[in-house]
């Protein structure tokens, strides 16, 4: 050994083996079995309930409780019931409509308050992160009042008009999430692309479309699957807001729950999270994609 | 070296595709960001067919000045003429130059090809032309067969050439250069600057290029504007700007210098003298120095210029011979020695104190072994070589 080497670290040095072995870092929850004890638990926590529900969707027993033997009927007779598939649409709906309205309004005012300064900008931020933190009870109440006292919506509009208060009311808590998105994402925006495409002779408008548009995409779209999954959701809001002919499917399982659980509310449920992760999946895809194209 | 003769007016650098007039025009322009004068009264000519610089030290208004040409900022005062016409009420879309970006700005969701047409797309070039076009320009910046590729699959100095050529598809009356080279690592950068001098004798095109590199600047450049503080400090081609500083300033930014304050005694049509406290002996000029007998000036003797000699004890001062005896010499002691390989970095210490650094070229391998540390020096220079500053 030479005389000025420097003393080798204990964890560096060769094992009694000879063949050197790393400790595992203090969070590498992998290799560290108390830790890998507390992930399992927290997955099986997380996804057990959801398992069971999707299990007990087979079962042959009117009752949640044992298990009797698979059958398929409940999906069955989910279909055939009426009201429940009524519900179903009408959620698919409004959560089309939503996610529409509010990747567009998200979208534009994220772009308002990252490219503009005015004077009330602060108090603009703040009151669009409102939605998010009140109370959803408070926003379902007050949709209530509104909707009966300011602005009543037309009764017995013919579908999907007649949808469009419960839509009104999830666009205004589902567009400061996709704003929020949004104005991250152009936080990484190079103000000198928007430059460069100007100086090339691009307006205002082909600027926004052809530069600005296409590096927000990732946003839109993260923006517009929580939009969908935040309204297709929704119980609290919706129930203060829905009528007696736009029932949306979270507040016809309730309704349906108060008589009994059977495992038809099973069934549903389940096509709904099918629904829910393949969109998910879908967007995923897509913006991996992307972000594939422009590392640059 | 005796009959080394310094002229004072070197050889123009040979461009014959720099006409006379001036396609560029500052007149008086002033802009104001809040409180802060970024550019003061800037009246500057750029000539057709130039490789014009913009130099000068982070916040000093080049960028500024590049953008209002630009059209992304507008003058608070004074005129900008490009080809003798206001272009003040121009947005940047409708002007007849182009810009290459610090950052590059290709845009990362277009492949090559998509990118260097975009400009001809928004003309409304017909698409068989802009094919021609951009794969005539892909060619001249040597990234033939790339157009399908994507940007983020290109280096660092590819992404440049593609900037570049989309600048140049466009054929500008004027290209604009931001900070072109400061993104490339050392090697890339020598290669650019050669490839963009050539470039831009091949399109014949008016180059203005933004840099703080000083060396980037004198490399490239026909002419070199130095900017201070918002004003214009000096205009000259890069010779002039090394050799002929018209300020402290000048002097000290373009290169390395040695500043001595002193007083101007003796100021004739062929000869001058000033005597400066830091160095013993006077330092005479053979030319005169327009300033008036007394007062304060300033002397800037570039290191390279500094010729020095063995020094042992008893023996009298060389006598330089263009210059009285006793005159432009000074008595030192080597301090500290940075060897570079070409050359040999020297800090000398007078005896008033004052440490000065000399530049001394290795032409033999046994040179740098010439001079030890504390060793004693005579250091030496001609009458023609400091450079006589008013401000």
């Amino acid at each position: 050994m030479a005389k000025n080497a420097l003393p080798i670290p204990s964890a560096l040095r060769p094992g009694r083996g000879g063949v050197r072995k790393e400790r595992p870092g203090p969070l590498e929850y992998t290799r560290r079995w108390p830790l890998r004890l507390i992930v399992a638990a927290t997955l099986l926590f997380l996804y057990l309930p959801l398992i069971t529900m999707m299990v007990f969707s087979f079962n042959t027993s009117r009752r949640n409780v044992v298990w009797q033997g698979f059958t398929t009927d409940w999906y069955v007779k989910a279909a055939n019931n009426a009201s429940l598939m009524e519900a179903f649409v009408n959620s698919l709906t409004i959560a089309f409509f939503c996610t529409i309205i509010s990747v567009v309004l998200g979208a534009l005012a994220a772009v308002m308050l990252w490219r503009f300064r005015f004077p009330g900008k602060t108090a603009v931020e703040g009151s669009m992160a409102l939605p998010i933190v009140v109370p959803e009870i408070c926003l379902g109440v007050a949709m209530l009042v509104f909707f009966a006292r300011v602005m009543p919506w037309p009764m017995g509009l013919p579908w999907p008009l007649n949808l469009g208060a419960i839509t009104i009311a999830h666009v205004s808590f589902a567009f400061p999430f996709v704003a929020t998105v949004v104005r991250a994402r152009l936080a990484s925006f190079n103000r000198e692309l928007e430059e460069a495409a100007k100086d090339l002779g691009a307006s205002e408008w082909r600027t926004f479309w052809d530069v600005l548009v296409p590096h927000m995409q990732p946003g839109l779209i993260a923006g517009a699957l929580l939009a969908f999954t935040l309204s297709l959701d929704d119980f609290v809001i919706t129930f203060f807001t829905a009528g007696p002919d736009t029932i949306t499917f979270p507040v016809k399982v309730y309704s349906m729950l108060r008589f009994s659980v059977t495992p038809e509310v099973n069934a549903a449920s389940t096509v709904l999270i099918l629904v829910t992760v393949v969109l998910t999946a879908v967007g995923l895809h897509i913006q991996n994609r992307n972000a594939d194209n422009r590392k640059a | 070296m005796s009959e080394a003769v310094v002229s004072n007016a070197p050889a123009p650098k040979p461009t014959p595709h720099v006409k006379d007039n001036a396609i560029i025009r500052f007149e008086g322009v002033t802009k104001r960001f809040d409180r802060v004068m970024a550019v003061d009264n800037v009246t500057l000519d750029i000539r057709e067919g130039e490789f014009f610089a913009l130099l000068g030290p982070s916040g000093c208004g080049k960028t500024t000045l590049l953008r209002m040409l630009a059209g992304f900022e507008t003058p608070t005062e004074g005129r900008i003429l490009i080809d003798g016409k206001d272009v003040a009420d121009l947005p940047p879309n409708k002007r007849p130059v182009n810009m290459v970006f610090q950052s590059y700005a290709v845009f990362p969701h277009m492949k090559v090809a998509d990118n260097v047409g975009y400009g001809l797309k928004m003309d409304r070039v017909p698409g068989e032309e802009i094919k021609t076009r951009v794969a005539e320009a892909l060619e001249l910046v040597k990234l033939g067969g790339y157009g399908d590729r994507m940007p983020d699959q290109l280096s660092g100095g590819q992404r440049q050439r593609v900037a570049l050529a989309r600048a140049l598809v466009k054929r500008p009356r004027v290209l604009l250069l931001d900070e072109p080279l400061s993104a490339l690592d050392a090697k890339l950068r020598d290669q650019m600057r050669s490839e963009l001098t050539s470039l831009q004798e091949k399109v014949g095109i008016t180059f203005i290029m933004v840099t703080h590199d000083q060396d980037e600047a004198l490399a490239i450049a026909t002419r070199c504007a130095v900017m201070n503080r918002g004003v214009l400090a000096q205009v000259a081609t890069p010779a002039d700007l090394y050799e002929f500083p018209n300020s402290r300033f000048v002097a000290d930014f373009v290169g390395s210098v040695n500043l001595f304050e002193g007083v101007l005694e003796r100021d004739e049509q062929n000869e001058a003298q000033v005597r400066c406290p830091e160095i013993s002996s006077p330092v005479y000029l053979d030319h005169g120095v327009t300033g008036a007998r007394g007062s304060t000036v300033w002397v800037a003797l570039r290191p390279e210029k500094i010729e020095m000699h063995k020094r042992k004890n008893g023996e009298t001062a060389p006598k330089m011979e263009d210059a009285p005896a006793g005159a432009n010499v000074a008595a030192g002691i080597v301090r500290d020695i940075v060897y570079l390989g070409s050359e040999t970095n020297y800090e000398i210490e007078l005896e008033s104190g004052r440490r000065i650094k000399t530049f001394r070229s290795n032409l033999t391998r046994y040179d740098q072994e010439d001079f030890t540390w504390d060793e004693p020096v005579w250091l030496a220079w001609h009458a023609c070589s400091p450079a006589v500053l008013l401000s």
